[in-house]
């Protein structure tokens, strides 16, 4: 009699889990086929039949907006959860944290020292960067008393600023401004076929860390939990600051910093739903999807035919959400 | 013991502020004299309202690491900003004098800033957690709505806006120096005859009404300065990220006093020879483009982590 | 067996453990008392390699601690640890599941989830299964971390200071819960004990540390006298006898 009862209890979670995906996923479908048809050019699914046109502009335009705006989407919600689970602290980001800043200066350093490296180089060189400046956050975190865990949010945001300052420093005496711009705030509407590619590894990315759930999971209960798990921990941290910075850094070179969605999306999975990432971290990956490409495509809707970014959409669409968050919304369980 | 070091404060402030008027100044007295001049006052005045504007802000939410810019007080001025310009028009706000205007958007502010972080403080109480989370957020939220209005008006009317959007020293707002003195002034007298009812705020509500104090209406008054002294700051050069976090730091560190009558004063001449001395070294010495504003939140956030980290050590 | 030999511990110019060389028995409930500050949770911690050993060497039963894999380690042995330090949202029954972690490394069967069913009934979790960590007493947070450890199936089993926080109902049936792994299901445990009539009740071997050395090891029922209380603590008790037990008046 126990038996059953734990064992239909365990699947409650799973139940509510795979509920969220059953909506969830028919959604962003849906969603993903509306963006389509979605822009400047005027295209209806008519025009799909009668016009040869219409498909090319799919193909080349249409179609890798929306797939970047899912993957983008996705990965940094992530990458976010790795974060948060990687500091043992809900309100850091990798993108207010140093990490984008960090791929920011790499790939400005690249830019100014050698811009002639092919586009791969460039990444390789943004993401070790992003890579030293989340090692040096976390020994930074590391060194803050755990008795005061409101620290830590507020050191991420004053050492991503620091970095950012240094990043516009060299960027105001380089002349590379504009660049810095281009990097510093996400926008899909530079998305053609060619151009968006390399976030695919991002999606690999963020796909492989899945497969690592349990062990990210485990970190993210400390230390000795780790250890006497059995986990290898210090290397767990490790593959999981790489993946951060592989993420982060594949979406500022292509997209441009989008901050927030690393910090909404797993505050809101975690609340509703625990943090047994075996059983949320798909979740997270779908909300993240779809509420960056809802976002941009309120951005292409809203002042058409002019946009509006999908950071700036995003901003008041997460905050909102996370607002009512953190004031209403009741607790897992 | 602390109030001894002032002085020399104050010295170092006074050499900052004549080598500010006089390096490179070529001869030329009679252009040089008053065009550096509202210049040099602008810097002070800003200094002034961020220092002030941070001790008071940590004082009612007794946190050292906390500043107004942090939970998105100048980002609100900015959107205030942005939405009164959308609202009524760039040309029909650009009739106005500049003085009303800004006097209209200080009142605005004002009245958010009660209404926003009034009742925040009030219901968070103990909950600093949650507190600061929700004035980062906000920060955020304030200025996506901004950029949202930004996009949606003139790029024309954009530009009205976009002076006091970003951070900037080399030009300044001289035509709002009179109104935005008597503001500070102000201000500072105000904060200056509560300096001993401040110092008992700091110790916690409930030692507060326990010493006669009501912590509620001094929080008010204390957020009402506060928006008013962000509201000059922002008006004349911009949001500056970290520089209440860095020179109120110092000011712990130079007077380690408790008492608002020696933190008061010490935060605001660091404050002023940070911005005076940075923009001479800047403007005269090392002739760099980049503004001052990036280094300050480079060497504000610098040293900030700098002493949290040798303060845990210790 | 646990085989503690010659181990020396220190931090900067401070010996926290000096020497140290002995063996707990397999089976049955080992205590380690002592004052604060004597080294107990450190021993505790290097046993599970939960800090790196300096000098000296421990096994348990075959394995090397510090030299075998630590998931080979994670299936022999189980450490409860003092700091409460688990944060994430997680259930009950989420935290138990991920003790099951060295056995199924991701992939959990049927086996591990009866398992986990078998640490929730050990432990009268069934009501409190499907809370979130971060709604329950600390006494009831407690237990479900024991629980955790239970169900990593260890035939070791080692809890740094499990009584703290606790009421002395919670306490006792805390203790006799222990007794019941170690007579019914064969565990072995190492505890460490801040009252010592605790370890006098339930435990079967006593290891007393004071100063980072041992002060007195065996049975309670002969170790632990008013010499040794005065000599470990540095109070004078007495010691007087219920049954075969020893009790310290306080």
């Amino acid at each position: 009699m126990r038996q059953e009862t734990g064992t239909e209890g365990s699947d409650r979670i799973r139940v509510a889990r795979t509920r969220a995906l059953r909506i969830g996923l028919p959604l962003l479908a849906l969603v993903s086929v509306l963006s389509l048809f979605i822009g400047v050019i005027d295209l209806g699914p008519r025009d799909l039949i009668q016009d040869p046109e219409a498909l090319r502009l799919i193909a080349l335009s249409r179609w890798p907006r929306t797939a970047a705006a899912l993957i983008t989407g996705a990965s940094l919600a992530v990458a976010g959860t790795l974060m948060q689970m990687l500091v043992r602290n809900r309100f850091v980001e990798p993108m207010t944290a140093g990490t984008g800043q960090g791929a920011a200066l790499g790939i400005l350093a690249v830019t100014f020292l050698l811009p002639t490296a092919p586009l791969f180089a460039k990444m390789a060189v943004a993401s070790a960067t992003a890579l030293v400046s989340s090692l040096v956050f976390l020994a930074i975190v590391r060194r803050l008393p755990p008795t005061q865990p409101l620290l830590i949010p507020l050191v991420g945001l004053v050492y991503g600023g620091v970095l950012g300052a240094v990043v516009t420093f060299i960027a105001y005496q380089v002349d590379l401004l504009q660049y810095v711009g281009v990097w510093m705030s996400g926008e899909f509407s530079g998305v053609l076929r060619g151009r968006y590619e390399l976030l695919w590894i991002a999606a690999l990315v963020a796909g492989l860390a899945y497969l690592a759930a349990d062990q990210f999971a485990i970190v993210g209960m400390g230390r000795t939990v780790s250890v006497n798990l059995g986990l290898n921990y210090g290397q767990v941290v490790l593959i999981g600051l790489v993946a951060i910075s592989v993420v982060t850094a594949l979406t500022v070179v292509t997209i441009g910093m989008i901050p927030f969605v690393g910090l909404v999306v797993p505050n809101i999975v975690a609340r509703l739903w625990g943090d047994n990432l075996r059983l949320t971290l798909p979740v997270t990956a779908l909300m993240g999807a779809g509420l960056v490409l809802v976002s941009d495509m309120l951005g292409r809707i809203l002042r058409a035919p002019y946009e509006i970014p999908v950071g700036t959409v995003f901003g008041i669409v997460g905050a909102a959400l996370f607002l009512w968050l953190l004031y209403r919304a009741p607790r897992h369980g | 013991m602390a109030e001894r070091r002032l002085i020399p404060t104050a010295g170092l402030l006074l050499v900052a502020a004549v080598l500010y008027m006089t390096l490179g100044a070529g001869g030329n007295w009679g252009f040089v004299l008053p065009f550096r001049g509202a210049k040099l006052v602008a810097l002070l005045l800003v200094g002034v309202a961020i220092s002030t504007s941070t001790v008071l802000f940590q004082t009612i939410t007794r946190n050292r690491i906390l500043t107004p810019s942090i939970m998105g007080f100048d980002a609100l001025y900015v959107l205030l900003l942005t939405g009164v310009v959308y609202g009524f028009g760039g040309q029909a706000y650009l009739d106005l004098p500049p003085q009303v205007l800004f006097l209209f958007n200080v009142v605005l502010l004002v009245g958010a800033s009660l209404l926003l972080f009034g009742t925040l403080l009030g219901r968070a109480q103990g909950d600093l957690m949650r507190l600061i989370l929700t004035g980062i957020i906000f920060g955020t939220l304030f200025s996506s709505v901004t950029g949202f209005f930004q996009r949606l008006i003139d790029p024309n009317e954009f530009a009205i806006v976009q002076v006091s959007s970003y951070a900037r020293f080399t030009r300044i707002e001289t035509d709002l120096l009179a109104i935005a003195s008597l503001l500070v002034a102000g201000c500072l007298i105000v904060a200056w005859r509560l300096r001993h009812q401040l110092d008992v705020l700091a110790l916690g509500p409930k030692a507060a009404v326990n010493l006669g104090v009501d912590p509620r209406r001094g929080q008010l008054v204390v957020l009402t300065l506060i928006a008013v002294l962000v509201s000059v700051s922002t008006a004349l050069v911009g949001p500056v990220v970290f520089l209440g976090l860095l020179v109120v730091s110092l000011a712990h560190l130079v007077t380690p006093s408790a008492h608002h009558a020696v933190i008061l004063p010490a935060a605001a001449m660091i404050s002023a020879i940070v911005l005076v001395a940075g923009q001479t070294i800047m403007e005269r010495v090392l002739s760099l483009a980049t503004p001052l504003s990036v280094v300050v939140d480079f060497v504000g956030g610098l040293v900030f982590l700098g002493l949290l980290l040798k303060g845990l050590r210790r | 067996m646990i085989r503690v030999d010659g181990l020396s511990y220190r931090i900067g110019e401070q010996h926290i453990l000096s020497d140290i060389s002995l063996d707990l028995p397999r089976g049955g409930i080992s205590a380690l008392v002592g004052p604060n500050g004597a080294g107990k949770s450190t021993l505790l911690s290097l046993i599970a390699r939960l800090i790196p050993i300096q000098t000296g060497r421990i096994t348990v039963d075959d394995l090397v601690v510090g030299q075998c894999a630590s998931d080979i380690l994670a299936r022999k042995l189980a450490i409860l640890p003092q700091s409460d330090d688990i944060a994430p949202r997680l259930t009950v029954r989420e935290l138990i599941g991920f003790g099951r972690f060295p056995h199924h490394k991701g992939r959990p069967g049927v086996d591990d989830r009866r398992k986990v069913d078998a640490a929730i009934e050990a432990f009268d979790l069934e009501p409190l299964q499907h809370r979130p960590l971060d709604t329950l007493s600390g006494g009831q947070r407690q237990r479900s971390l024991i629980a955790m450890a239970f169900a990593q199936d260890t035939d070791y089993l080692l809890l740094d200071e499990p009584l703290n926080n606790l009421d002395i109902a919670a306490s006792r049936s805390l203790m006799a819960r222990l007794r019941d792994l170690a007579e019914v299901n064969n565990r072995s445990i190492v505890v460490v004990l801040h009252d010592l009539n605790f370890a006098c009740g339930y435990a079967d071997f006593l290891v007393a540390l004071t100063a980072g050395r041992i002060g007195a090891m065996g049975p309670p029922s002969t170790v632990v006298t008013s010499q040794m209380v005065a000599k470990v603590f540095g109070t004078k008790a007495p010691v007087i006898r219920v049954g075969d037990r020893p009790l310290v008046q306080v």
